[in-house]
This record gives structure tokens, C-alpha cells and sequence, in this order.
């Protein structure tokens, strides 16, 4: 989506947007004079100042603390310490913990939210009664904050007078309240639960636009040519919205990856620091005042989430250059 | 599809939306009702569905107890100024990156992009000494100038999806007309896109209006607080009173809730604009 539109419009414009091609680049040769430079420079500089000062000073000024001693609880020595903080890091005890949270927490959310969206967006598709109230009320997750999405779990979730345990209780599910909150593994899928159920409507929403602008026609082939359903599931629909799936999942992913809300209020990573994903442990490093390990571990997040977008991207678009 | 739904696709679809309606209502329908009994009756078994009164005492204690009415205040003042400058200043790079090819514009949107990935927590040490040294710590103009640069770089790739639904025949006969590029936007363009800048907008908002962790680091004050740092406090106190934090919810999110359900049709195309394109 986001991504690759860039890639899509230079890549258009020298395909498809060729006839209009000329004309363009001719007019804007002629005006593209120093004065529409200016008028152009005038335009995106309020935008660059305030990003560059609010967002990418702090953030480098940060990712060269992550090579320095900077403990804010004693800044008397903030020497260099060069990959000191990271070996730190991969000597905390709980670092496995965190990093097989952090997967159980990004996969355990992702396939549920892209599986139950899909079902949503296909039943969505087509036009009903009282549809576009529906998606009104559906939509209602988005509205709230992830941290109040995790107040509301942790309440539902609450071990005596939660009413997730009463429900199961009435429906003869369980027989003793179950200490949700308590147990690293209840613990665990709960704050996954309240993430699945955050995430479902934005998948549903995106999935749903990608199948509106499929062709009717290549339904209305099919149908002639009589497949079926899964057949026409597999064979057109699912091809016809890949690369936006693709996108949208990769978007999210890196999305979920970044999300400490929920886990922060719903667990504050606890019980011992046994739900902590990686950014839930850096904001609890970053309030101990530890500035060089949270940047380390920063940093850490940033790398491997652009290698793993490069990795998905190649994964991906070889399929887009045969169709 | 071209077939008829049949009565088991049909039974199937409906029992499948109902589940879904059902499941997204209920933790808001929870935390109304949590909200609206009296704060004894909270912890008591076995739990009412309904509550056995109604009592609004969970919201008079917020107003007289807590100043919630201040942090609501802050919160509606900082959200509604960050919202409008940061949509105002991405409607003009938006348009730049939309509609001018030049060497760089890669590099740009890369630029924005790379924001929305990366942990802001790598930058909130950082960003508190800096705003230290502005003497913008504990601020509301120091809170606002920060929400609008992390509201900028979303609301640009968005809008700039909305500028190219436009075509550029409108303002090209707008400045032939003697208009400058300036006044070509805001006389001709604006108004064609207004719902997508609406959309932009709300968007902005509702993220300044929900945003914690940087509010937290940086405002201490009650008179400067803004609503999710008044939340968070009720999670530092040992015990959580669960009547007064399911009213402060219900106040939170109703004002955000009936924005989006008036404007959920333009975020919707905002967001899914640039996806589909692609």
C-alpha cells in the first residue's frame, strides 16, 4: 500500500501514464522555474521543521545514546561504552522470555485478526440492509485509545468480579474462576484477545476495499465458467487483492510489533515481567531511567523490523511482476 | 457473485455478524453499566447485567473529587490546535508530494514512512531533555507543537492520496485565471477535497485525543494534565477504583465514538485510498 505506491506511480509513469508522460514533464519544465522552487520549498517546509525537530532530532540523538553509559539516575559519567548496552541486554535473564512474547504476541493477534477480517470484509461485500450502520457500529474499536482497550479487558478480565469468568461460569465452560491476569499464560492470551479484538475491524475494512475493486467481470467469468465458490475464492479473489493483503499484513505486523498499550495497561508485562514484549520492556527500562539500554534495545526493534520488511517485500513481489 | 445466497449462506451470515456485532458492543456496553451502578454495588456477587439502580455517582466523584473537567478541557484544547495545524501544514506537503515530480520526493516519503515504524519510546528520553531546555515541559504549547509533528507524517501520505483523485486541470485553470499557486489550493482544491481533510482531521484528533505515553512524560501538573494521563494514574494507585475509571472511560470515548460514527465513511476512504491504488 502505503509502500510501494511510491514504487507504483514512478514505475506507472513510465508505462501506463505514458501518453499523458509528455505533456507533463513539458509543462513542468517550463514552470518548474526558480519560483515554483521556492513556492515548493515554502510548501513542505513547515512540515520538515517540525519532524525534523520533534521526531528525527530526538530519535538520532537518541540512537547514539544506545553507545553511551546514560543512566539518568546518575549522569555523571555518560562515556562511550560502544556495543555495551546491547551485551547487557542479551544478558538480561528474562530477554528470551521477552523476544518469544513479542512473536506469540505479533502472531497470536495477526493470523486471528487477518482470518476473522476476511470472513467480515467477504460477508460485507455484498450490499445488505441496514450495511452501512452495521460498519458504523463495527467500527466502534477505533474510537478507543489502546490503553482504555486495556482497561476494559483488564477489568472484564479481572479474576473475582470479571465477567469474562462469569459468562464461562453460566455457560458451564469452567467451574472455578479462572486468574486471568494471574497466570503468565492466561495472562498471555488474554492481552492477545483484547489485540484480536482491536485488530479485526481495520483488517475487515482494508480487506473490504480491496474486494470492491475487483471486476465484477472476472466474477461473471468464472461463474460461466462454472467454479465454484472455493474455487472462485482461490482462483480470483484471493489473487485479484495479494499484494494489498501482503502490504496491509506487513503494515500491521510492524504495527503490533510497536503496540505496547494494551499489555502496559493491561499487565504492566507482569506477572515477574513474564508478558513483556520488547517495547512494553523498554518503556519499564526508559522509566528506570536506563536512556542508553532503551535506546539499544531501540535500536534493536528498528533494525530488525527493516530487515524483516526488506525479507517480506522480496517475498512478495515476484508474484506482482508475473501477473 | 452471481448466484442466489442460499438459506444456509444466508442463516450462516447473519448468525456470523450478529456474533461479531455482539462481541465488538460488549466491552463498551460493560464499562456503561459498570459505570452507572453505585460504586458499592460494583464488587458484588453474583454480577448484574444490569445495574440494580441507576447511580451517577461514579461521575459527580470524577468532577467533584478529581478535576477531570480540566483534563477534559486540556485534552479537547490540545487535540482540537494539534489537529488543525498539522492537518493545515500536510495539506501543503501533501500537494508538493502529490503533484510535483522532483529528485528527493523518494527520499521524503521515505522519510515520513520511516516514522511510523519506528518505536517512539527510542526518541521520549531525547525529547524530554530538549523540551527541558525549551522550558516546554509540563506545557500545553509544549504538548501541542509535539502532537503536530507526529500527527504530520501519517495525515501527508493520506492526504496526498486524496490529492490525486484530483485531477490537476482545476488548479492549472485556477492559476491561468491569475490565481497564485496559494490561493489555487485553498479556493480550488480545498473545497473539492474537503471530505478527505475532514477525515485527516478527525483522524488527527482522535490519535492527539487518545495519545499516552508522550502526554505522561511530559505533563505533570494537574492543571496541564490531559485525559489518558489522568487514566494512567488510576494504574499507579494500587487499587484500581473500577467505577470512577469506567466513568472517566465512558467520557473519553463517547465524544471520539460519536465523531466516528458520523465521519466513519470518510476515514474509511481515507485510509483504504492509497492501499487499493497500490
Amino acid at each position: 500500500m502505503a509502500l510501494t505506491s511510491e514504487q507504483t506511480v514512478v514505475r506507472g509513469s513510465k508505462t501506463a501514464g505514458a501518453p499523458q508522460e509528455p505533456n507533463t514533464t513539458l509543462r513542468q519544465k517550463k514552470r518548474f522555474n526558480s519560483r515554483t522552487a521556492l513556492t515548493l520549498l515554502a510548501f513542505m517546509a513547515p512540515a520538515a521543521i517540525f519532524v525534523g525537530i520533534f521526531t528525527y532530532y530526538p530519535m538520532i540523538s537518541g540512537s547514539q545514546m544506545a553507545f553511551r553509559n546514560w543512566n539518568l539516575n546518575d549522569l555523571s559519567d555518560t562515556s562511550w561504552v560502544g556495543w555495551g548496552n546491547f551485551v547487557k541486554l542479551f544478558e538480561t535473564p528474562e530477554f528470551g522470555t521477552i523476544v518469544r512474547n513479542t512473536i506469540v504476541w505479533v502472531v497470536g493477534s495477526l493470523v486471528p485478526q487477518v482470518v476473522i477480517g476476511f470472513a467480515l470484509a467477504l460477508f460485507l461485500k455484498r450490499h445488505f440492509k441496514f450495511r452501512g450502520a452495521y460498519q458504523a457500529f463495527i467500527f466502534f474499536p477505533w474510537a478507543v485509545s489502546g490503553f482504555l482497550i486495556g482497561m476494559l479487558f483488564r477489568w472484564m478480565f479481572n479474576a473475582e468480579f470479571g465477567v469474562v469468568n462469569d459468562l464461562l461460569m453460566k455457560a458451564g465452560i469452567i467451574h472455578s474462576p479462572i486468574p486471568w491476569l494471574a497466570e503468565p499464560g492466561f495472562a498471555m492470551t488474554a492481552i492477545i484477545i483484547a489485540n484480536i479484538w482491536y485488530g479485526v475491524t481495520f483488517f475487515a475494512i482494508m480487506i473490504l476495499a480491496a474486494l470492491q475493486s475487483v471486476s465484477d467481470e472476472m466474477y461473471e467469468a468464472a461463474a460461466i465458467d462454472g467454479a465454484g465458490k472455493v474455487r472462485t475464492f482461490f482462483n480470483i479473489t484471493l489473487p485479484s487483492i495479494a499484494v494489498t493483503l501482503g502490504l496491509t499484513i506487513l503494515l500491521r505486523i510492524i504495527w503490533i510489533f510497536n503496540f505496547p498499550d494494551i499489555i502496559w495497561a493491561m499487565t504492566g508485562g507482569g506477572p515477574a515481567d513474564q508478558t513483556h514484549i520488547i517495547t512494553t520492556y523498554m518503556i519499564k527500562i526508559t522509566q528506570e531511567g536506563d536512556y542508553g539500554q532503551a535506546s539499544a534495545l531501540g535500536l534493536i526493534v528498528v533494525f530488525t523490523l527493516m530487515l524483516f520488511a526488506a525479507f517480506y517485500l522480496m517475498a512478495v513481489r515476484p508474484r506482482k511482476e508475473k501477473r | 457473485m452471481i448466484n442466489k445466497e442460499t438459506v444456509f449462506g444466508r442463516t450462516s451470515k447473519i448468525i456470523f455478524l450478529g456474533i461479531c456485532l455482539i462481541v465488538t458492543i460488549f466491552p463498551l456496553y460493560w464499562i456503561v453499566v459498570t459505570s452507572l451502578k453505585a460504586p458499592g454495588t460494583i464488587y458484588s456477587l453474583p454480577l448484574d447485567y444490569w445495574p440494580k439502580e441507576l447511580s451517577f455517582e461514579n461521575y459527580i466523584g470524577l468532577f467533584t473529587k478529581s478535576d477531570f473537567g480540566v483534563y477534559m478541557l486540556n485534552s479537547l484544547l490540545v487535540a482540537t490546535v494539534a489537529a488543525t495545524v498539522a492537518t493545515l501544514i500536510s495539506l501543503l506537503s501533501a500537494y508538493v508530494l502529490a503533484r510535483f515530480q522532483f529528485s528527493g520526493r523518494g527520499w521524503v516519503m521515505a522519510a515520513f514512512l520511516l516514522t511510523q515504524m519506528i518505536p517512539g519510546f527510542i526518541a521520549l528520553g531525547p525529547l524530554y531533555m530538549m523540551m527541558t531546555n525549551f522550558n516546554l515541559v509540563d506545557s500545553k504549547t509544549g504538548l501541542i507543537l509535539v502532537y503536530i509533528a507526529i500527527c504530520i507524517p501519517f495525515c501527508t501520505i493520506m492526504l496526498r492520496g486524496f490529492f490525486e483523485n484530483v485531477p490537476d486541470a482545476l488548479e492549472e485553470a485556477a492559476m491561468i485565471d491569475g490565481c497564485s499557486r496559494l490561493s489555487a489550493l485553498f479556493r480550488v482544491l480545498v473545497p473539492v477535497m474537503m471530505p478527505g481533510i475532514a477525515a485527516s482531521f478527525i483522524f488527527n484528533f482522535v490519535n492527539c485525543w487518545n495519545e499516552l505515553f508522550l502526554s505522561v512524560t511530559l505533563m505533570n501538573s494537574d492543571e496541564n494534565k490531559t485525559i489518558p494521563t489522568a487514566l494512567a494514574g488510576f494504574i499507579s494507585s494500587f487499587n484500581i477504583d473500577w467505577g470512577s475509571m469506567s466513568a472517566a472511560a465512558v467520557l473519553t470515548v463517547v465524544p471520539t465514538l460519536v465523531i466516528f460514527a458520523f465521519a466513519s465513511k470518510f476515514i474509511v476512504q481515507g485510509l483504504t485510498a492509497g492501499a487499493v491504488k497500490g
